[in-house]
């Protein structure tokens, strides 16, 4: 049972005039067992954290810390059993001449599961993907089957702690009720900790009890689910965001 | 019936792949019109949405096999033209923003030379013309710092901003007929009003025609024109895109169903009891 923490965490990329920093004095705990969201603008620095996490930022300062263990360089295979990550970008994550199969085979092996047939059918179920797509290639998938296919692999290894990077937006509300379902079974069985990002509100009202907001590499407000429910923000980024999650509004355009 | 408000009639498309045992129908005989208007296509993961707007600029790859009785743009076949002829319909009359957008960028070329080598096959314009228009189009949306972004790599950036710059790109040659799959999928919604103001613009001005894709039903529902539904290949159900939430189709139904909401917390939400029935029934005939 194991919860992580960022405290002062800066994450850049680049130098000179092109530096960015991605990531800005960002600090927060999630205790084990909970279920924590980032949301915020594009480009604000969610993915980079996740990746930081997970030890593929090169350029950092600040503290991270999994459990009990302070992070430092390199992660060993150790921390990929406890710690799995679903990448934003599903297809740039699978290999493109691994089948499914082989993707999720050599995970399983790879953390020491037994019985890889068993399990193989087992993800693929438990993702609403019928043994029929095992020994299809990533680009013989449409968007959503890949993003389940990576997720199916993030659970392989039965990891403590789930890193979500916008993890069902390419599924259709269908599939991503079940996904969600999926998930909070896992947690409930499991305990498991998850991070969850995602651009859609509703989504992480659902899911997590207590919710970041980010804005241009910092988190401005961090909030009890119940508070976004209500629509009680703090910080004006935050009021901006919560009030346009309320619709499209069509302008004419007269031309 | 085609009208001539019509740009696109698509009349019984067909997607197959054959494979070693059978052969897979991603599409099963859809018909449809674009006019000047936002069309939206919703529906199941792997119903088939993606491979209908390939299908239309003829992108699907080998093994998999396009037909069609037509498919239209002004009344000239798309199905008849050289592959030659099929890459200026491409470039100048139907652009598409693909759903993993960063895979159509070339990944060892800067964002800002991909952008003015695009502007300047369609414009007449110097380089240092380019580059000014360039800066403007990734501020346009909603880019915070243009100038860095023109000198990264495609890798270097957010899912979000690969999205942007995607629509950026294929917003370029002022094409006749937009197909955008999941076009703002990764975007926050505030960024994501912005990009769609700019489509939406288009429409409404110039008298584009917009495909939309999208899984997002509220935001289809207040977005587009029109909506077709598609489960398993086929078109089960079209309606005015404002009327959705009085959808009646089963599956359509249970879509509705399943979005979670932030004002009324649920432990688990509704999932879907697919009906083998869904899958049999034939398409629906778009005849609005
Ligand atoms: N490898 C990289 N090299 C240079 N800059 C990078 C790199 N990765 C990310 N960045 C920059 O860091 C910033 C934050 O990016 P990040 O991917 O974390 O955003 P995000 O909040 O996940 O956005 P989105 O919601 O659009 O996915 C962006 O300005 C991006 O251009
Ligand atoms: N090369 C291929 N060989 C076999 N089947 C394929 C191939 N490419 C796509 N398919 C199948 O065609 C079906 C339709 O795919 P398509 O990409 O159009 O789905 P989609 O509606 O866009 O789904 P999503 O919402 O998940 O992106 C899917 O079931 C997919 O697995
Ligand atoms: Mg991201
Ligand atoms: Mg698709």
């Amino acid at each position: 049972m194991t919860g992580l923490s960022a405290k002062h965490l800066n994450v850049w990329f680049g130098s000179g005039r092109d530096r960015v920093l991605a990531v800005d004095d960002v600090s927060f705990s999630v205790a084990s067992g909970a279920s924590f969201g980032l949301v915020g603008e594009s480009g604000s620095g969610k993915s980079t954290i996740l990746r930081a996490l997970t030890g593929l930022a090169p350029n950092w300062s600040g503290e991270m810390m999994v459990g009990n263990e302070v992070l430092q360089g390199q992660r060993s295979s150790a921390f990929y059993k406890q710690v799995q990550m679903v990448f934003q970008d599903p297809y740039a994550s699978l290999h493109p001449r691994h089948t499914v199969d082989q993707m999720l085979s050599e995970t399983l092996y790879l953390h020491g599961v037994g019985e890889i047939d068993t399990h193989v059918e087992k993800l693929l179920d438990d993702v609403g993907l019928g043994n029929a797509f095992r020994f299809r290639y990533p680009h013989q998938l449409s968007g959503g089957q890949r993003q389940r296919v990576a997720i199916a692999r993030a659970l392989a290894p039965e990891p403590e702690i789930l890193l979500l990077d916008e993890p069902t937006s390419a599924l259709d509300v269908s599939v991503q009720a079940e996904i969600l379902n999926l998930l909070t079974d896992l947690r409930s069985e499991h305990s498991l900790t998850y991070v969850m990002v995602s651009h859609d509100l509703a989504v992480v009202g659902h899911m997590c009890e207590e919710i970041a907001v980010m804005q241009n590499g910092k988190i401005v407000e961090i909030m009890p689910v119940a508070d976004m429910r209500s629509m009680q923000a703090k910080h004006d980024y935050t009021q901006h965001l919560l009030k346009s999650s309320q619709g499209y509004e069509r302008r004419e355009f007269n031309g | 019936m085609s009208k001539d408000t019509d740009l696109l009639e698509v009349d019984d498309l067909w997607v197959k792949f054959p494979t070693r045992t059978e052969t897979f129908e991603a599409v099963r005989g859809i018909s449809f019109r674009l006019g000047r208007e936002r069309l939206g296509i919703v529906g199941e993961s792997g119903s088939g949405k993606s491979m209908t707007g390939r299908a239309i600029l003829r992108l699907i790859r080998k093994p998999g096999i396009v037909t069609a009785n037509r498919i239209s743009l002004h009344g000239q076949d798309l199905m008849k033209l050289t592959e030659k002829q099929m890459r200026n319909v491409r470039g100048k009359q139907i652009s598409m923003v693909m759903q993993d957008p960063k895979f159509s960028l070339n990944p060892v070329m800067t964002i800002g030379d991909q952008i003015v080598e695009a502007y300047r096959l369609h414009a007449r314009a110097t380089r240092s013309e380019a580059h000014a228009k360039a800066l403007e189009m990734l501020e346009a949306v909603s880019i915070r710092d243009p100038e860095r972004v023109f000198r990264a790599y495609p890798h270097e950036m957010s899912g979000g901003m690969g999205q942007r710059i995607m629509i950026a790109m294929m917003l370029i040659p002022d094409p006749e007929i937009l197909i955008a799959d999941e076009p703002t999928s990764a975007l926050d919604v505030s960024v994501q009003t912005q990009v769609l103001s700019i489509m939406d613009r288009l429409v409404q001005e110039r008298g584009m025609g917009l495909i939309f894709i999208s899984h997002d039903l509220n935001l289809v529902s207040a977005f587009c024109d029109r909506v077709l539904i598609m489960y398993a290949g086929r078109i089960v159900e079209t309606c005015r895109a404002d009327r959705l939430h009085e959808a009646k189709h089963p599956y359509t139904r249970g879509l509705l169903n399943s979005l979670p909401r932030l004002e009324e917390p649920r432990e688990r939400l509704d999932v879907l009891k697919r009906d083998p029935a869904w899958r049999e029934a034939a398409s629906v005939v778009d005849d609005q």
